[in-house]
């Protein structure tokens, strides 16, 4: 029988992994744009599975707005990788430092 | 009746969205020729938004009669103080980006548009009331924020701060949405009462605690406290200055009203939960941005690693859980905005004999000489943000430390107080730059009314002239932070 400790595990293991994937990888920005995704996707297996378990339609309303707005926010993301490669030729991550910092 | 009651109530949401709609169109039909119309409509929205507000503010309105939509939002006094904050932070921007952005040729009709809808999206976030509709308005401004830090297209610094903020960004938001999941799972609410209620005043189980600790890292990012404060620098040099200012105000008030709301409606119940959280989130702001401000050349990096510090500032008074800290950081927000339009107003007034902006410290030596009254403007912001009497920024710093020793933190206003004064080496750095070394004669730029009429209201709003305005401060905060210990 699966639980939903089982989802809430699978969940929080996919969004170490989104957040892995920001501050471990060196080579693209757009392998950053994948990770965000996933913790928005880890997100949204939480809030559906709590709203099966207690029985309560906001989770999954919630769970709506969250891929609505994920859309955007890769759209926008998109766009400015696109401006950034425009300008600099290159969009591997240690090469983002203009400024120090 | 009720539908109705509720659009009343949200009505400068309204007005905002349906003017940032029509002028989409009239942007999108007669093009970047009509950029410096919108601008002053938008403005002219935004006034009138601020004036809705009024009411609410003064009548000190809470509790059910304020609540629209089933209590998703809530147009009591605290709201409305934050938004006339707000929306007076995206009045001064749309005022002085015009003639920033034509200098670079990029002074698009988008421009105005994107502000007025990140306003919306702030409206939105300090009158939130349930965790759906703070994350549909912290998107709404983020989304925005992230195109607007982006703006000057041709230019490497921008493009980087948009990416940067960007990215960080959005993991914030994750982290904040992970937060939200985990508190709705372990709560069974998304409204802020019914969390509230559903916590209870027991222990508190281990999921709540980590969506609790998920929901104020998530925070900590959009407020840049430490340890969460890596991207301010950046994107405060990379971005264009007018959206620097904007940053700097709008949505730092947006922010942390959000947090006051969530940690006082929400987690109220668990006071002890989170005020350790802030308690430490203060001081390591306090700490690193006074610690990293040495040694900047930069005066838009400065005033970044200053904003940190305020805020770190300002968590003091939340930290105390009672109202009279909150209204004693709504006291020092309201001064810290002033004094950041003011800060960026002077920047934006210094520039060099081809127009190009002046931003490094070296190059402001002398300027008392040959610009003495930017100089003076500059030099009463910077004692200002040091905290030095008689200035005003010493009466919202003393107020926050007050309410501190009254909730029995006097370790913790003593630290404070204690690396105020070693923040104070790099504001007076610039002034001794300024007034002591050697004219670089390095600014030349003539500027317009618009810009001088603005610093000179920010300064003497700052001067010792300032004072006159307490009682009246601290009655309209004393109101918004009642309305939030009373919802």
């Amino acid at each position: 029988m699966i639980g939903i400790e089982h989802y809430v595990v699978v969940s929080s293991i996919l969004f170490v992994l989104g957040v892995l994937g920001i501050f471990l990888n060196r080579k693209n920005v757009i392998i950053i744009l994948m990770a965000i995704e996933l913790i928005l996707l880890s997100v949204n297996l939480n809030l559906v599975a709590f709203s099966a378990f207690l029985h309560d339609l906001v989770g999954q309303v919630f769970a709506m707005f969250v891929l609505t707005v994920a859309a955007g926010e890769a759209a926008i993301g998109l766009a400015i990788l696109v401006i950034y490669f425009r300008g600099r030729g290159t969009i591997a991550v240690d090469d983002v430092n203009r400024m120090k910092g | 009746m009720d539908l109705l009651h509720s659009l009343q109530l949200t009505l400068a949401e309204e007005l905002i969205s349906v003017s940032g709609l029509i002028l989409l169109l009239v942007a999108a039909w007669s093009g970047d020729k009509a950029a410096r119309l919108i601008s002053i409509a938008s403005v002219a929205v935004l006034v009138a938004c601020a004036a809705l507000a009024v009411p609410a503010l003064a009548g000190a309105a809470a509790g059910p009669d304020t609540y629209a939509f089933g209590a998703q939002y809530k147009a009591d006094a605290f709201s409305a103080f934050g938004k006339i904050l707000i929306y007076l932070g995206a009045a001064v921007t749309l005022i002085v980006a015009p003639a920033f952005l034509d200098r670079f040729n990029a002074m698009r009709a988008e421009f105005p548009l994107l502000v007025l809808f990140a306003a919306l999206g702030m409206g939105i976030m300090v009158s939130a009331g349930d965790l759906l509709a703070l994350y549909i308005g912290l998107e709404l401004n983020s989304l925005a924020a992230y195109v607007l830090a982006a703006f000057l297209r041709t230019d490497d610094r921008s493009a980087e701060a948009g990416l940067k903020y960007f990215v960080l960004g959005s993991l914030a938001s994750g982290i904040l949405l992970y937060g939200i999941s985990l508190t709705y799972g372990f709560s069974g609410h998304t409204d802020f009462a019914g969390i509230r209620a559903a916590l209870g005043a027991g222990v508190m189980s281990t999921g709540a605690t980590f969506g609790l600790v998920f929901v104020l890292a998530g925070l900590a990012f959009k407020i840049s406290a430490a340890p969460f404060h890596m991207w301010t620098p950046d994107v405060y040099e990379g971005a264009p200055t007018p959206v620097t200012t904007f940053f700097a105000t709008a949505p730092k008030v947006a922010a942390l009203g959000l947090l006051m709301r969530v940690s006082i409606e929400a987690f109220g119940s668990q006071p002890g939960a989170w005020q350790q959280i802030v308690i430490f989130a203060a001081l390591l702001s306090i700490v690193i941005g006074a610690l990293g401000a040495i040694g900047q050349d930069n005066i838009k990096r400065l005033m970044a690693y200053s904003s940190i510090n305020n805020v770190g500032f300002m968590l003091i008074g939340l930290a105390c859980g009672t109202q009279a800290g909150v209204s004693a950081m709504l006291v020092y927000l309201a001064i810290y905005v002033v004094m950041s339009i003011a800060g960026f107003v002077a920047i934006l007034m210094l520039r060099d004999a081809d127009d190009r902006p002046v931003e490094s410290i070296a190059d402001l030596s002398g300027l008392s000489k040959t610009r003495p009254g930017l100089a003076v403007a500059l030099a009463a912001v910077m004692f200002s943000l040091a905290g030095i009497p008689p200035l005003f920024g010493f009466w919202g710093k003393f107020v926050v430390f007050q309410a501190a020793v009254q909730a029995n933190l006097v370790a913790l206003a003593a630290i404070g107080i204690a690396a105020s004064v070693i923040g104070a080496f790099y504001y007076l750095k610039v002034v001794k730059v300024m007034y002591f070394d050697d004219a670089a004669d390095k600014v030349h730029g003539r500027n317009d009314l618009a810009h001088t009429v603005l610093l000179v209201a920010a300064s003497i709003f700052l001067s010792p002239l300032g004072y006159l305005l307490t009682n009246w401060l601290h009655l309209l905060a004393g109101n918004a932070a009642s309305a939030l210990f009373h919802a």
